[in-house]
């Protein structure tokens, strides 16, 4: 059974332009977000995952396409904004805690501004819940009166984590919220997020670079490569029987703690200019396997199994 | 490592100002790189990790801060007690720091240019064109792609992953002797880390530079580094090589932390934590400070803080029962 979406993007477009030259930071991205669900997004740097992230809540206008939010429409080009009730429902846990936070707000105001700022909460009942989301988060109760420069890198994240979830969103894009984390609080916060999501019936857009985290968290996974989603997969069979070249060499790439300590191949080769553009499949010039059409035409995302999506001259045939 | 070692942080005790007074953030921390060699150090969020590396260079607020103990062993120098001025020419030249936050430490005012190009200029004596040559050559190096375009680029209009390449860039730009890296590569994809891993091998043999890893990500200590310090609340509890700290942990701490990895081969239906957390460095334990979290605390335990024993072969660790009991469990 798949719940419906509460999140349908499609084409999405964003260019940025910067002294005459155009760079197309995504490049035609489309994909659902379901009920409940979690999409894990993976991919090369660069390649515009927080861009799409900051274009759903809408930080950054997108330059086309189409975004459909709790079933409501949400023209995301320039001029228009978000209304008030879409964007309450959706919250984002942001990369770089350090920029971020406010450095001369003490944390309790910090994670309460979202509350300050709808508005309706007493004194008590405010503090109440700033406790409790510190507890949440694995802070201590009462460090809610420090500034964010007498927090260690990781405790900054978690204040991040707990503004966020302040207004009980339904929908949360986190941007590498584990990124700057040891692995037990890691572990940690991913076991939290899998707990909210099955008592509130969250749905995340959970955007990291490790891709074990990712498939402990994920209900599907997208790998976003150049501005374009190169594969998107239920995340077991992503990681069991990855179709994309891309994909591979990712998941060889990981460095890991047990036996085989061997350094698996390093991939080489350019990477793809954002700024020209290149014809054929934006992976060519780094994949093992290109073939000569790889240079002229450019693959399209199509399915490749039930819900197996691969952007890749190597998979045409339907399954 | 049989030679003298190219740097040593010897009983290093570094304090902040709380509003009770002076705080321990790092007790009695010991640990030295070798040439050429690369150290990683681990441990959990506020264990004192980016404190040690930082008073390295002793790049600490001096108006909060207090180093109340230790020396830092450079050559014939302690860097703890050389005056501010010699002790720039050593920044940025001879010892480079990666920061952990990127966006805090690029000037959001300048260009990627600039950046790159002030430690070539100051450092190398390089002339505008030549700094810009090797600035872009850099770029290239750490795989930002469009490399001679993108150099003009404020950083606010770099992804977070480019922002942590272009520290890179900079902080090797003059090929130092030692590199202090905090978590260099958490926001890049495997497949540019492993490039960026391979870069600082490179210039491990071309230049027998030597790296300060700071990490939480073990499968990145286990390939990269040779040797291993694990911290807890403030201090060492661990050092090892690495073969030996990952198939002989001593610590229940570092068993923890291994134990916490997730894997990539399986799923899950939730990961395993430390349960607790690690207490606030103005909190007073009279004995181990990770007592109140391990399982296998005994008395003697919470009566007085136990010391660093070498337990053979310079694997060292801050628990007597399992020194005692051979190690392991
Ligand atoms: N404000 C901006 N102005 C110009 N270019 C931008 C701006 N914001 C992002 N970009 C560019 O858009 C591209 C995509 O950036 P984005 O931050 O979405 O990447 P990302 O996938 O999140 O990467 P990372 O994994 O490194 O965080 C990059 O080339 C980046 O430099
Ligand atoms: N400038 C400061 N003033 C007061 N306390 C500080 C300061 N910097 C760090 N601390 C405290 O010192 C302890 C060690 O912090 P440190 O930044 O070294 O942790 P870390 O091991 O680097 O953690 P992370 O993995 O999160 O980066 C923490 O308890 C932190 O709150
Ligand atoms: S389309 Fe061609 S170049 Fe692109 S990933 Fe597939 S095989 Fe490689
Ligand atoms: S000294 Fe005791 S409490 Fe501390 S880690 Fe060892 S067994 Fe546990
Ligand atoms: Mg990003
Ligand atoms: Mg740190």
């Amino acid at each position: 059974m798949s719940a419906a979406p509460i999140v349908v993007v499609r084409d999405l477009v964003k260019t940025f332009v910067a002294r005459g030259a155009a760079l197309r930071a995504v490049d035609g991205v489309s994909f659902d977000v379901r009920q409940g669900e979690t999409l894990g997004l993976v991919g090369e740097s660069g390649s515009g995952k927080s861009t799409t992230g900051r274009i759903l809540v809408g930080l950054e206008a997108a330059t086309s396409g189409s975004i459909n939010l709790f079933g409501q429409e949400i023209s995301s080009v320039r001029g228009r904004v978000t209304p008030a009730a879409v964007r309450r429902r959706l919250q984002f846990v942001f990369q770089d805690p350090q920029n971020s936070l406010n450095p001369r707000m003490r944390a309790q105001d910090a994670i309460a501004e979202p509350l300050d700022v709808t508005g309706g909460w007493s004194r008590i009942a405010r503090d109440d819940r700033v406790r409790e989301l510190l507890e949440m988060v694995g802070l201590p109760r009462s460090c809610g009166d420090r500034f964010p420069h007498e927090f260690s890198g990781g405790q900054r994240q978690r204040i991040g984590i707990a503004r966020a979830l302040a207004l009980k969103p339904d929908f949360v894009i986190c941007d590498e919220p584990v990124s700057s984390l040891d692995v037990s609080m890691q572990a940690q916060i991913v076991n939290l997020l899998l707990d909210l999501q099955e008592r509130l019936g969250l749905s995340y857009l959970f955007i990291a670079h490790d891709l074990a985290v990712v498939r402990s968290i994920s209900t599907r996974v997208a790998v976003m490569y150049a501005g374009g989603i190169v594969e998107l997969a239920p995340k077991r069979e992503l990681y069991t029987s990855p179709r994309h070249p891309y994909t591979q060499a990712l998941l060889a790439a990981v460095p890991r703690i047990t036996s085989n300590r061997a350094r698996a191949a390093v991939i080489t080769g350019e990477l793809p200019s954002q700024i020209d553009t290149v014809p054929g499949c934006t992976f060519h010039p780094r994949c093992p396997f290109a073939l000569e059409r790889c240079r002229i035409e450019k693959p399209k995302l199509r399915e490749i199994a039930p819900g197996h999506l691969a952007a890749c001259h190597l998979h045409e045939t339907p399954a | 490592m049989a030679e003298q070692p190219l740097l040593s942080v010897e009983n290093l005790t570094v304090q902040f100002r709380g509003d009770a007074g002076w705080v321990n953030a790092v007790e009695g921390v010991d640990f030295a790189v070798g040439a050429g060699e690369c150290l990683g150090i681990v441990g959990e969020s506020g264990s004192g990790k980016s404190v040690s590396a930082l008073s390295i260079l002793k790049l600490h607020s001096p108006a909060n801060t207090r180093y109340a103990s230790g020396a830092i062993r450079y050559g014939d120098r302690d860097l703890l007690t050389l005056p501010q001025r010699r002790l720039r020419q050593v920044r940025g030249g001879e010892i480079a720091m990666i920061f952990q936050d990127p966006m805090s430490s690029l000037n959001p005012v300048l260009t990627i240019a600039d950046q790159i190009m002030e430690p070539l200029r100051q450092h190398q004596g390089l002339s505008v064109q030549a700094a810009r040559r090797k600035a872009i050559e850099l770029l290239d190096m750490v795989r930002i792609s469009d490399a001679s375009r993108r150099i003009d680029d404020y950083p606010h209009r770099l992804s977070g992953g480019m922002r942590q390449r272009v520290m890179i860039a900079i902080a090797v730009a003059c090929r130092p002797r030692l590199l202090i890296a905090d978590e260099p590569t958490t926001a890049l994809d495997v497949t540019i880390q492993s490039q960026i891993l391979e870069l600082l091998r490179e210039l491990q043999r071309e230049i027998g530079m030597s790296v300060i890893l700071i990490t939480h990500d073990l499968g990145v200590v286990a390939e990269f580094a040779q040797r291993v310090v694990v911290m807890y609340a403030g201090r060492v509890v661990e050092t090892a090589s690495v073969p030996a700290l990952f198939e002989r942990p001593m610590h229940p701490y570092t068993e923890g932390l291994i134990r916490a990895v997730p894997n990539l081969d399986e799923d899950v239906h939730r990961l395993t934590t430390i349960p607790g957390s690690i207490p606030d460095p103005s909190m007073s334990i009279t004995g181990c400070r990770f007592s109140p979290r391990c399982r296998e605390a005994v008395q003697s335990c919470l009566e007085k803080p136990p010391s660093l024993v070498d337990a053979g072969a310079g694997h060292l660790a801050r628990c007597p029962p399992r020194i005692a009991a051979g190690g392991i469990s």
